[in-house]
């Protein structure tokens, strides 16, 4: 019988034995641990790891092992008491610097993880958590953005001496009043040469005022509209890092919409308060009269009219580097209207651009006018809402945090536009960027879905899914087996490696398994079988025509193999869809379903037919065990 | 062991008349109530606010009821969830959004108020807003997955195919749904990808008794399209059973054992696969039939180039 050739045998035996690989690290358990990471600037080394060592030992906790891997130190442990302990424990020790996450670490070999064989992360659903979808409001920055369209078309008018009656919001945009028509045309011109981002028409003439009417072209609107939502989802994952979650999830989803997963937090009010921070800008004049910040943090001595802040970087002894600076404040965030990284035109060397509000830009002119070669400072603020109970009262309060991100000297005299240069990479440039739009440009976020899933409920999910599959499982496998003997059992070894094959590519690219997902997987096991179910009756139908066994099972394979294809192609469809256009359980069901037709077209006709020709190749047939009455086929 | 016989010779067809006409009324009856008794959106779809507690020793829902009054919230729905202990609630969404993720943590708090021995297990708030958009792309994806089959049907075989089969699957769309809106069973997120599914397992179905059709037709001489389609039917049919118990045999196991979260999913499916399996039988091949499926439309496209005949 050598319709099945020799390459497709090891095909399947490679196919097979990479699934069971890439499968098997499910079935590792994973431990409790700790996780910790750096915190601003600060360093994860060997030192670090001595160090939780250190505290580990000091106050007894036991732990199974202290590893240094990559970013992170992940301490393991065998409870998931010690593992509270310490995280406690460590957290007071290391303070600020580090954030100290709880977390489940894999225990499966590192051989196997450096190959890339891993377990499927657990959705929310599965482990606990809360789950944010956010919206980001981006109605105040658009209406800063027309404000500073209307500030740019009044300097535009004034510097070609066009008089104007009045500049200001109409409409959708802007309207710009004129005293006749010659002004109106000429304004026309000047506004449309000077001011690209924007679509000008001439409006109603009312009496002898004459109007224009601007607003912002839609790609502009479309790019505000991006960046705005683009830096919410960068700052947010900024600071949900000082929540100590260990492997949180911000996403991007539609043109408005942030999606927050973290695991094993239970308590969103703690998550609300840190995504709920306000933050803004205030450039101040560096205090150059203190020549050594150091000697004045150490003493606390400053003059009246300055204060000691700290820079973003720390120095050579790990410590944020200090610096003083003027109380006075010459410019802040809400007077910032742009901030964008591009190199230097000059230079090319990297380089911000900011530009200023009117108002701004005029404090900005007088400042810089008498200041020209002295050092100004950005600090960036942020204001975390708290609500305490005292006394029963309920005492609102901000944690303030601030930080100096950016000390340069002024180089010339400017109002509302100016470049930040001498920045060392271009991701620098960037982050200083991003920095100053979330200070000036932060939109307001609201909370549109949340869902608390807790522990216990993830426990008692993952135990119901895997009880489902296991029986749903051994359903098929008992039935198939029962009803087509010999070619049932064939079948049944071909699903269950369709169960490993599935769960290893999920492993293997990573899908996240949710109850979806295990709900797919079980519906991928009782269709998957159709294929041998199509088989088996279409051998049973040529041994009934009168073919003789191995010309039975040959034309079996051939002509059901028409019909699975077609049948298969069309599901396909149906979960690519689902993929697709679905989101979040939809999504997940989807894949699931996607990878698993894959797979049981595999598993279900190659991995069959394979073993039908080991165990009938060679051998002269009476008759086949397909079940219904064939054991002895055709005579 | 065999449960059908296999020279099985059943006139399927002959029974169209019936079937279709049942299957219509089925369809009118299945709108009717989509439209007047509409469906009970989960929270997924219209937004609020849910929250599942479970309590150490057994709680009555009056109690609960009553602790949630105390704390201001009137108009919550309190349900058991199978066993004395755990139960949800359910509030409408509020129209301030800004508060939405305010209210379960209030819930909560209300309940211990009343029995410290209570603990969330689970709580979900959605704004309006989310619930509406799902629903849109909802109905984008289903609509999405039933033009793409019949594109692809109508290429693979034939456009009265197409035509059978996209009749089907708005049939066996329409049932299942219309049984959510007998029973008034919750419809969530998850029901919706188990209807998806349900489209794509029904026309599986449908492909694998077409296929036999051109099969049939292709190699028969003597092709009497009712004969053939009930050849076909006849023939496919211990295959079409077979397929549906072993799925619904799954889909049991989910149903018993998968828990909560996907029990609408296993039963979305099992209603789906009796709907499905039936449809396949008796409303797309008299379908078929009505649109006068021949022969000669089935037959592989000649290969002879008429250009390269007229040449001498």
């Amino acid at each position: 019988m050598n319709d099945f050739p020799r390459w497709k045998y090891v095909v399947v035996v490679v196919v097979l034995l990479l699934g069971i690989l890439y499968g098997v690290p499910n079935l590792f358990p994973q431990q409790p641990s700790v996780q910790i990471s750096a915190n601003r600037g600060a360093t994860v080394d060997q030192a670090l790891k001595e160090k939780a060592q250190g505290v580990l030992e000091k106050d007894k906790i036991p732990f199974e092992r202290i590893d240094l891997s990559g970013e992170h130190v992940v301490v393991r442990f065998n409870g998931a008491d010690d593992q509270n302990k310490a995280s406690d424990a460590l957290r007071t020790e290391l303070g600020d610097s580090y954030i100290v996450a709880l977390n489940l670490a894999s225990t499966v070999p590192t051989w196997m993880r450096a190959i890339g064989a891993n377990a499927m992360p657990l959705g929310l659903d599965l482990r606990g958590g809360v789950h944010f979808l956010m919206q980001v409001d981006d109605k105040d920055v658009m209406e800063k953005q027309l404000q500073r369209y209307a500030d740019d078309i009044r300097t535009a008018l004034r510097d070609k001496n066009i008089r104007y009656t009045s500049v200001g919001r109409g409409g959708n945009g802007l309207v710009v009043t004129l005293k006749s028509a010659d002004d109106r045309d000429a304004a026309l011109t000047a506004i449309q040469a000077k001011l690209p981002d924007i679509t000008i028409a001439a409006g109603q003439t009312v009496g002898d005022a004459y109007t224009l009417n601007a607003s912002v072209k839609d790609t502009r609107i479309k790019e505000i509209a991006q960046n705005t939502i683009r830096q919410n989802v960068a700052t947010l994952r900024n600071r949900i890092n000082a929540l100590g979650v260990a492997e949180p999830l911000i996403q991007q989803q539609g043109d408005t919409r942030i999606v927050v997963e973290l695991a094993g937090v239970q308590d969103p009010g703690e998550a609300k308060k840190i995504l709920g921070t306000i933050a803004t800008l205030e450039y101040h004049a560096v205090d150059e009269s203190v020549t050594n910040p150091y000697e004045a943090e150490k003493t606390g001595v400053v003059p009246p009219d300055s204060r000691l802040y700290h820079r973003r970087e720390r120095g050579a002894d790990g410590k944020p580097v200090p610096i003083v600076l003027k109380k006075k404040i010459i410019v802040s965030g809400d007077e910032m209207v742009d901030a964008s990284s591009a190199p230097d035109p000059q230079s090319g060397t990297p380089a911000v651009s900011v530009v200023l509000n009117a108002a701004g830009g005029r404090k900005m002119l007088d400042f810089t006018t008498q200041n020209v070669g002295k050092p100004m400072a950005v600090v960036y603020i942020e204001r975390t809402p708290e609500t305490k109970i005292i006394d029963g009262k309920e005492v609102r309060s901000a944690k303030v945090t601030e930080e100096v991100i950016n000390s340069a000297t002024i180089r010339g005299v400017f109002s509302n536009r100016f470049q930040t240069t001498g920045l060392g990479s271009n991701k620098e440039a960037s982050d200083l960027a991003l920095l100053l739009r979330s200070g000036s440009l932060a939109a307001p976020i609201d909370i549109v879905e949340e869902r608390v899933i807790g522990p216990s409920m993830g426990q008692d999910n993952i135990a119901k899914g895997i009880k489902a599959v296991i029986l749903g499982l051994a359903a098929v496998l008992v039935f198939m087996a029962f009803y087509y003997w010999l070619f049932g059992l064939i079948a049944d070894v071909a699903l269950f490696f369709n169960l490993v094959l599935l769960l290893a590519i999920m492993s293997a690219i990573g899908v996240t398994l949710t109850m979806p997902g295990i709900a797919g997987i079980v519906l991928t096991l009782g269709m998957a079988i159709d294929a041998n179910v199509l088989i088996c009756e279409r051998v049973r139908e040529e041994l009934r025509n009168g073919s003789t066994p191995l010309a039975a099972i040959r034309a079996g394979y051939d002509k059901a193999w028409a019909t699975i294809l077609d049948a298969n192609v069309t599901h396909l469809l149906a979960a690519l869809a689902l993929m697709t256009l679905g989101s979040g359980p939809i999504r997940g069901f989807g894949v699931t379903l996607f990878i698993g037709i894959l797979t049981s077209m595999f598993t279900s006709v190659t991995v069959t037919h394979a073993i039908t020709n080991i165990v009938h190749g060679g051998r002269k047939l009476k008759g086949l065990y397909v079940g219904g009455g064939y054991a002895r086929g055709a005579a | 062991m065999e449960l059908f016989p296999s020279n099985s010779k059943i006139d399927f067809l002959g029974w169209r008349k019936v079937s279709i006409v049942v299957s219509i009324i089925l369809m009118i009856v299945s709108l009717a109530l989509i439209t007047t008794r509409g469906l009970n959106y989960a929270l997924d779809f219209t937004g609020g606010v849910l929250v599942e507690a479970s309590y150490e020793q057994p709680v009555e829902i009056a109690q609960v009821r009553e602790a949630l009054e105390k704390g201001g919230f009137e108009n919550a729905l309190v349900q058991t969830l199978g066993g004395t202990r755990e139960v949800s609630i359910r509030l409408q969404a509020s129209s301030d959004a800004k508060q939405l993720d305010q209210v379960a943590a209030n819930v909560l708090a209300a309940l211990k108020a009343a029995r410290p021995d209570v603990t969330m297990k689970r709580s979900e708030a959605v704004g309006p807003q989310v619930g509406e958009e799902l629903k849109g792309d909802g109905m984008i994806a289903v609509i999405f997955v039933i033009i793409g089959i019949m594109i692809y049907i109508g290429i693979r075989f034939e456009k009265r195919f197409a035509i059978a089969a996209i009749a089907s699957e708005f049939h066996d769309t329409i049932l299942t749904v219309g049984f959510f809106a007998l029973t008034q069973r919750e419809f969530d997120l998850t029901v919706l990808a188990s209807v998806l599914a349900v489209v794509g397992y029904s026309i599986n179905d449908k492909v694998v008794v077409f296929d036999r059709v051109r099969e049939l037709f292709r190699t028969s001489r003597k092709a009497d399209s009712y004969e053939v389609l009930n050849r076909a039917i006849n023939q496919t049919l211990s295959r079409t059973i077979m397929t549906s118990l072993t799925t619904a045999l799954s889909m049991f196991a989910l149903y018993f054992f998968g828990g909560p979260a996907v029990h609408g999913f296993a039963l979305t499916m099992l209603i789906g696969i009796v709907i499905g399996t039936l449809s396949s039988i008796f409303f797309a091949n008299p379908i078929l039939y009505w649109l006068g499926v021949s022969k000669k439309d089935l037959m592989p496209v000649s290969k002879e180039n008429p250009e390269l005949a007229r040449r001498p």
